[in-house]
């Protein structure tokens, strides 16, 4: 029954959504003074693409995630999908966060099936939860409260959280950045494979340029806040892609060279 | 060679016998406090029928048998522990506790009913607290049933009421602007203080003491309630919302459940607070229960009673506490590292 759910959910035809964000500035107040944190940034996204934005931390790209997954307001400039105005969050842009957040009164299958229960079609769905947490590899886990769990695996529900509604447009806030080195590793593949096999719009914020050009097709590199883009690179290379590629290593040098971080390299 | 051998039977003889005896040891140290508990009882039992009651109390004789009961039931239980189960190892954990109750009832027996150490009527010896038990039986029940009843009451509208103020106030700023100062004014003074107002402005002692109950209930409800919804992560409802959940569902899956934890500290204080209103109230208006049963004992001068009525009050309310925090561990299985009781 499992499989069959498995198979259901791979040939269900998930083909992204447009993005289209047209010269969207931010800014925040703090304590009555404007800190503007984005400024007049313009992309365009295809269905399908998996986009990398890469900046210093704290140059305003996990903002420019909020303003995209629909959480908050741009202070100008628009955001839409599919041309349809984003007004507000909808489970077709589903974000994974750096902190897995997953509810620690639910279990792991609870969790996995929060987007189906908050929109009412859990009963019916049930399945889709169980081919989620399949997908992630946890079915063995399902019953188990998340303090049981160790960060790799949090986070691996937590995708399986976002994957359980189909998204068309997934949201990637660092979720690796807490990982230790190997299991980052390994679930830098399982994305990548994921999206090679589903092909959802992908937005992923990093600030490891090698984990932008193993997964990205587009890697957008931001400036020091206010962030502008400052590079716009496409990755022309075919997947599964090899780290030791020169042809990445080429591009990595180029983009540390843009965040003036030349000196290490 | 038959040196060796005669050397060597000696040696293994030895140890076999050594660790015979430390075996022997070992299980005299694990017996050892159930045997002395048994000790004790059958001390509290002869302090009861060697010497004659300085008083007139009837269940002098039953008191020394039963003790002599206890005695031989923590006598054969400790010997047989290995084959009772749990029952066995929960005998065991607890015979040093049942050694020190043995000695202080013998201590307190001796010092009332035989020698009077300590001034009659005031301290009554065991079997007085018996009598009041077997002989005052109905009263003392009634007594029981009508605090529980006005207890309940009142605590499960004041949690209700604290609940849903607190999670409103927690959630609705409009809301907490008209209720936070009403909060502020009236929460800190304690419940006892409104019973004269109380008595004459509702029209039965009955329900003025419901009323208080609930208030003292309410207020600690409330405010943990409060606090918990509002410390609740903004990055829970992120998820929530970008998962498609809407105002309802965030409020009832989301603040709710993660408050919980907060709100069950406040069903405990507020389950403290209202014991004492419920004592008062009983002892002051309500002519029923538990603390009005005090009172009418102290009024007669019959200690014994009150003592009894103490020791059922103390049963009832620890008891209480026991449930609610049972049914806390039921509801937050999730929590690791929670206090026990």
């Amino acid at each position: 029954m499992v499989v069959q759910a498995v198979v259901e959910l791979i040939s269900y035809r998930s083909v992204g959504a447009t993005l289209d964000i047209e010269s969207v500035s931010h800014s925040f107040d703090i304590d009555g003074v404007e800190l503007p944190v984005l400024d007049d940034i313009s992309l365009s996204v295809e269905p399908g693409e998996f986009v990398a934005l890469l900046g210093p931390s704290g140059c305003g790209k996990s903002t420019l995630l909020r303003l995209i997954a629909g959480l908050d307001r741009p202070s100008s400039g628009s955001l839409r999908e599919d041309d349809i105005r984003i007004k507000g969050p909808r489970p077709s842009r589903v974000v994974v966060f750096q902190d897995p957040t997953l509810f620690p009164w639910r279990s792991v299958w609870d969790n996995v099936a929060l987007g189906l229960e908050a929109q009412g079609i859990l009963k019916s769905q049930r399945q889709r939860v169980d081919a989620a947490l399949d997908l992630v590899g946890l079915t063995a886990f399902r019953n188990a409260y998340p303090h049981q769990l160790s960060g790799g695996m949090a986070q691996r529900v937590a995708l399986a959280r976002a994957l359980v509604n189909d998204p068309k447009v997934l949201v990637l806030d660092e979720p690796l950045g807490k990982l230790d080195s190997l299991t980052r590793i390994t679930m830098q593949a399982e994305i990548s494979a994921l999206w090679q096999r589903k092909r959802f719009t992908t937005l992923l914020v990093t600030h490891d340029a090698e984990e932008a050009l193993f997964l990205a097709n587009r890697v957008i590199v931001l400036s020091d806040r206010p962030a502008r883009i400052k590079a716009d690179i496409a990755v022309e290379r075919p997947y599964p892609r090899h780290r030791g590629d020169p042809y990445l290593s080429d591009l990595r040098k180029q983009i540390l060279g843009l965040l003036g971080l030349d000196a290490t390299w | 060679m038959s040196t060796y051998s005669l050397s060597d039977g000696i040696a293994t003889d030895a140890a076999r016998s050594g660790s015979r005896s430390r075996d022997l040891l070992d299980r005299l140290w694990h017996a050892g406090p159930g045997i002395a508990a048994a000790i004790a009882w059958v001390a509290f039992g002869l302090s009861c029928l060697l010497w004659e009651d300085l008083g007139d109390w009837s269940r002098t004789h039953s008191l020394g048998i039963g003790a002599f009961v206890i005695a031989a039931l923590a006598f054969f239980g400790t010997l047989s522990a290995d084959f009772l189960g749990k029952a066995g190892t929960a005998l065991r954990q607890r015979a040093p506790w049942l050694l020190v109750l043995g000695l202080l009832l013998t201590l307190w027996e001796v010092a009332t009913a035989k020698f009077a150490w300590l001034p009659l009527p005031f301290f009554p010896p065991p079997q007085a607290i018996i009598e009041v038990y077997t002989d005052d039986l109905p009263k003392l029940l009634d007594s029981v049933f009508a605090s529980v009843k006005l207890q309940l009451g009142g605590y499960v509208i004041g949690a209700a009421v604290g609940f849903l103020t607190g999670v409103s106030i927690g959630w609705s700023r409009s809301v907490g602007y008209w209720v936070h100062p009403v909060l502020r004014f009236i929460g800190p003074l304690p419940a006892t203080a409104w019973l004269p107002i109380a008595f004459f402005a509702f029209p039965s002692s009955w329900s003025a003491s419901t009323f208080l109950i609930a208030l003292a209930t309410a207020f600690p409800v409330t405010v943990l309630t409060w606090s918990g919804v509002a410390s609740v992560s903004n990055a829970y409802y992120d998820v929530a919302r970008t998962l498609g959940a809407g105002p309802s569902f965030l409020v009832l899956k989301v603040a709710i459940p993660a408050a919980l934890p907060h709100v069950f500290v406040g069903l405990f204080m507020g389950l403290g607070s209202s014991f004492a209103v419920l004592v008062v109230a009983e002892m002051i208006g309500v002519k029923a229960g538990l603390g009005w049963y005090l009172q009418w004992a102290q009024g007669w001068a019959a200690y014994a009673n009150m003592y009894a009525a103490l020791i059922v009050m103390s049963l009832l309310c620890s008891g209480a506490i026991t449930l609610l925090f049972k049914v806390r561990d039921r509801l937050l299985v999730w929590q690791k590292g929670v206090v026990k009781w």
